[in-house]
């Protein structure tokens, strides 16, 4: 890492603006101090709002082709190259690494894979457009007005600029805004506290491909900041807890991505096989270090569950917190290790109730909350639950827990409720029915097939092209 | 004698002779006569100056404003004259009450004194967007204007109602409030001729979005109220009045009058230093553990301050902000107080910046 703090300023519309109040960016582990954040007022926010017209004009003086064409340039810069960071200093790509895992408490190993996503989706805009447009050819939005297998099409964006309020618990969530510039719309981000760099590595990787830089903006700003970015821009994404997204639930501008409650179930039909998709049970409950929404956090079955649980239990028990250096490192710290006692003290007193057994306790040989190498982990957690109804059923934490529930094939999905990510292991007719007509499932993946899979032409919460852009209807007289 | 000592010796000088006032037979305060009975010292012989006032008297009950009754607050000497009565903030219950005569008058005299005629033009018309009705802020910014040979428009915002919408958590009814009193603010800027502005950091910033203060003729504006960050202070000038309109940040309330802010720290980095109107009120940063004593320059305390006037003697009332010790200055030569903001005390809640 450098040997000068740097001050990570936030990019107004692609200009640095330093601002005069800043946060410190401090390594949990040590409590150095290895860099500032600029933090911008709400005033700032709304003024740079204003100047989201003149960010998308200077956005379309590209062509979409263009776009998709330098922001493939971008993925290799992202993934590979060394950039300029603040105060003349540049950033390596295992800098970055070691930045991310310093603040956020993310394994070295995790921060490449996040990498690699981010710089897929880049490489991948054709077809992820493709797959959002339902197979517009990618010129259609070059103009208001296009024409698709004969019939006339006019596209209008439903806002100047997407806004996006970060977390800083997943850096492969930036993939979800990447699209919206390849659609033409300027972005302008809030980075989360302990993860400003992805925005801003992505901004310097983007420009040096050749993008405007006035299509992107980041703004660190504090509570009041994010809620002037929700509320001005026309659409926008917010990432955070049940606590954080519930005031603006219902919101049809503001695209809520909370707890998931992601699930696996094994319909009747294939419970006898479970030991066959233990390893997909696995990769549901433990990739990306089980802190994401699409993490699976309850594994339902309708009988079977006391073994699943304890095959479960002994398989994750392998995932051991290991200092965010080690090769081996696939679980994801917590930099507020007061977040960490937190949710340990929250499932302890929990399991104090009747009904429920953490049964990773018998396997793991230590402790849920260890700290290893000066950062604090929860380790795998998977908790066997009786009841339906104990609050460790059907819940969410931000490390690798699940419970395993037993639940008859025709009361499952009822009792699931949301599910952002279900994977329906069952072949059985009347399963697939009642599954393919819930309006509770946001993403579903029949047969076995971790959650956490991901196509990007298939949004999990939502499509971004229809949350950004509204086809109106248009008629032209002969020759217009 | 340096300006510093000069200061002092006149700060000392004045201490003495409004605790002759307020504890003297013929012209005394009851509450003072009251307290000086009961007192283990002689405030008439053993107050010499700002020290002994210090270490003589604890911090003033600021709840009696709220409970005694108006006559005990009478100076003898201002028997039979009527008086005004101005409250300062309060959202439920009993305000805080302080009645006055001319204080006032002699306070934004004395500020009036430190704005310069080319951004704070006389013969003109001013314009007041901010809380009204008890306080004894309407009263003195319309005397200020007149001062300088202007007439003021007002425009009311109730911080009472604002703070019960918010404690209430009725984001939208605060945001609707707002937007009423902009819209009234704006239709006088587009219609009338307002040379200066006086109002709050937030609602200056609402009223930069509706227009753009500069074009609207706007040379000076004076804003306080509420805390500004050295950020919040740098938007406004540069975005908000873009470098195009003078800004006087100001720190005041009903039991001071108004500090005046020197105008050097608004270009060392936007870090606003405010100096009390010594001899009339003075102001410490004072250790939140041991409010007798002190903080080292550049650190942090509560703020302390002490009225001195013929009208009203308030020793020692610790308020609500807290703020960053500075030292004195040319135009000032006492401390100052630095970056303004309210004082959390562990448990508490505050409800800030809302308007």
């Amino acid at each position: 890492m450098p040997d000068v703090t740097p001050h990570l300023p936030a990019l107004r519309w692609g200009d640095e603006y330093r601002s005069l109040t800043t946060s410190e960016l401090r390594d949990h582990r040590t409590g150095a101090v290895i860099g500032v954040l600029s933090q911008v007022n709400a005033g700032l926010v709304r003024r740079d709002l204003k100047r989201a017209g003149a960010a998308g004009a200077a956005l379309r003086s590209l062509s979409v082709r263009e776009i998709v064409a330098r922001s493939a340039v971008a993925a290799d810069l992202f993934e590979s190259a060394e950039l300029p960071l603040a105060d003349g200093l540049s950033q390596t790509a295992s800098a970055y690494r070691e930045q991310l895992a310093a603040t956020a408490a993310l394994p070295h190993a995790l921060a490449r894979d996040n990498q690699a996503k981010i710089a897929s989706v880049l490489r991948e805009l054709p077809a992820i457009l493709r797959g959002l447009t339902r197979g517009l050819a990618p010129g259609a939005l070059d103009h208001a007005l296009a024409e698709h297998d004969g019939i006339p099409l006019w596209f209008v964006a439903q806002c100047e600029a997407l806004g996006a309020v970060l977390p800083s618990n997943s850096p492969g969530v930036n993939a979800l805004w990447l699209p919206a510039l390849a659609m033409r719309v300027p972005v302008l981000l809030k980075p989360g506290n302990a993860d400003p760099w992805t925005p801003l590595r992505l901004a310097r990787a983007l420009a040096a491909a050749g993008l405007p830089e006035a299509a992107l903006g980041i703004l660190p700003t504090d509570h009041e900041g994010a809620s002037a970015l929700l509320d001005g821009c026309g659409r926008a994404l917010l990432f955070g807890d049940a606590r954080t997204t519930a005031p603006w639930a219902g919101r049809a501008s503001v695209e809520v991505h909370g707890p998931g409650r992601s699930k696996v179930w094994i319909g009747s039909d294939e419970i006898e096989r479970w030991e066959s998709h233990l390893d997909v049970l696995v990769d549901s409950i433990a990739r990306n270090g089980g802190r994401s929404c699409i993490n699976a956090s309850a594994i339902v079955v309708p009988r079977h569950a006391d073994a699943i649980a304890a095959a479960l239990a002994e398989r994750l028990a392998a995932l051991r917190a290991r200092a965010l250096d080690d090769r081996e490192a696939r679980l994801a710290g917590f930099a507020d290790s007061s977040l960490a006692e937190r949710i340990d003290g929250a499932i302890e007193d929990a399991l104090r109730m009747s009904g429920a057994e953490d049964v990773s306790a018998r396997t793991r040989g230590d402790a849920r909350l260890v700290a290893v190498g000066g950062t604090t982990f929860l380790q795998p957690t998977i908790v066997r639950c009786a009841r339906l109804d104990h609050p460790l059923a059907n819940t969410e934490y931000l490390f690798p827990y699940a419970s395993v529930v037993e639940v008859a094939d025709a009361e499952a999905l009822d009792w699931m409720g949301d599910t952002l990510v279900l994977t329906a292991i069952t072949r059985e007719r009347a399963n697939l029915e009642s599954v393919t007509r819930s309006t509770r499932i946001g993403r579903l993946h029949l047969g076995p097939m971790a959650t956490p899979t991901v196509r990007w032409d298939q949004p999990h919460e939502g499509n971004l092209f229809d949350f950004l852009y509204a086809r109106r209807a248009i008629g032209r007289a002969g020759g217009w | 004698m340096s300006a510093e000592a000069a200061a002092r010796a006149a700060l000392d000088a004045h201490v003495r002779e409004i605790v002759r006032w307020h504890f003297g037979a013929d012209t005394g305060t009851p509450v003072w006569l009251g307290f000086a009975r009961e007192a283990a010292f002689d405030p008439i012989r053993d107050v010499g100056g700002i020290d002994d006032l210090i270490a003589a008297f604890p911090p003033f009950d600021g709840e009696r404003l709220r409970t005694d009754p108006h006559e005990r607050w009478i100076p003898r000497a201002f028997a039979g004259r009527p008086f005004t009565i101005f409250e300062t903030g309060g959202t439920t219950g009993m305000p805080k009450q302080r009645i006055g005569w001319d204080d006032y008058k002699r306070d934004y005299e004395l500020f009036s004194a430190t704005l310069p005629d080319d951004s704070y033009p006389r013969c003109g018309f001013w314009l007041m967007v901010g809380p009204t009705g008890p306080r004894r802020l309407r009263l003195a910014i319309e005397y200020l204007a007149n001062l300088r040979g202007s007439s003021c428009y007002f425009v009311d915002l109730d911080p009472r109602w604002v703070k019960k919408l918010i404690a209430k958590g009725d984001g939208a009814g605060a945001k609707s409030y707002r937007a009423h009193v902009i819209e009234q603010a704006t239709v006088l800027l587009r219609h009338r001729k307002i040379d200066v502005v006086f109002t709050t950091p937030r609602l200056l910033e609402a009223l930069g979005d509706e227009l753009s203060l500069a074009d609207a003729g706007v040379k000076g504006v004076m804003c306080g109220g509420t805390e500004m960050s050295p950020q919040t202070v740098r938007f406004l000038v540069e975005e908000v009045l873009e470098g195009r309109v003078a800004f006087r940040p100001v720190y005041g309330n009903t039991l001071m009058g108004l500090a005046a802010c020197d105008p050097s720290t608004l270009t060392g980095g936007y870090s606003v230093t405010y100096h009390a109107p010594e001899p009339f009120a003075s102001l410490r940063a004072t250790d939140p553990t041991d409010a007798r004593k002190l903080v080292p320059y550049g650190e942090r305390g509560r703020v302390e301050l002490t009225t001195l006037t013929r009208e009203l003697f308030l020793p020692r009332f610790l308020e609500r902000d807290e703020a960053i010790r500075r030292p004195p200055c040319a135009a000032w030569p006492w401390d100052g107080v630095g970056e303004v903001r309210p004082f959390h005390e562990p448990g508490t809640r505050i409800i800030e910046g809302v308007y």
